[in-house]
């Protein structure tokens, strides 16, 4: 991710501004963000089906249920992802 | 005007014309990421509802398609009705369409 973040955006380094690498890096910050929304919400599930009364640390049950309420949510997340799509796909042909 | 910029000028027209459909395309990519995310959150709630086991099983993954889909009737429904009460009675003084 080094460089997303970077104060010399789309710049060549001679001032002018390359809009090609303006989009990829606008690209990768979307990407990121993306990525940290669906963390959080993951983190927000698992911890609600995973945690039950707050322990001193996180005991080997919970810690195989987070495993496994992450990898679930992955699954789900690609399910509606696929079955959105085509449901879009859909709408757009009868239109 | 000195030469440079006049030459600058003229390209900047389809650099603006590139960004604007770079826009467009990654603004319709965001909504359909922040439609999945909703969605997925929403029929995790509905789908998920017992201690996550070692894979997704066939009636959970059809929950799920059968949530997105009624999710979609659900918005569908809502701004069909909301048009035709529009109609008779103006709720909101601005357009539905998108």
């Amino acid at each position: 991710m080094e460089g997303a973040f970077g104060s010399d955006f789309g710049s060549s380094g001679g001032g002018k501004l390359d809009p090609g690498l303006i989009m990829e890096q606008v690209k990768v910050q979307i990407a990121v963000a993306n990525a940290q929304e669906l963390l959080q919400r993951m983190t927000d599930k698992c911890f609600r089906k995973c945690i039950g009364k707050p322990g001193g640390s996180l005991d080997n049950s919970e810690q195989k249920c987070i495993a496994m309420c992450m990898d679930r949510y992955m699954d789900a997340w690609n399910t509606v992802s696929r079955a959105y799509n085509s449901r879009l796909q859909r709408e757009r042909a009868n239109m | 005007m000195d030469p440079s910029s006049s030459s600058s000028a003229a390209g900047l027209g389809s650099v603006d014309r590139q960004l604007q459909h770079f826009m467009e395309v990654e603004t319709q990519k965001q909504r359909f990421q922040q439609l999945v995310r909703q969605m997925t959150e929403l029929c995790w709630e509905k789908c998920a509802k017992d201690k996550p086991g070692p894979k997704l099983d066939g009636p959970a993954e059809a929950c799920f398609v059968n949530c997105i889909e009624r999710f979609s009737d659900t918005s569908q429904f809502i701004l069909n009705r909301l048009e035709q009460t529009q109609k008779s009675k103006p709720v909101f003084s601005e357009s539905l369409s998108d």
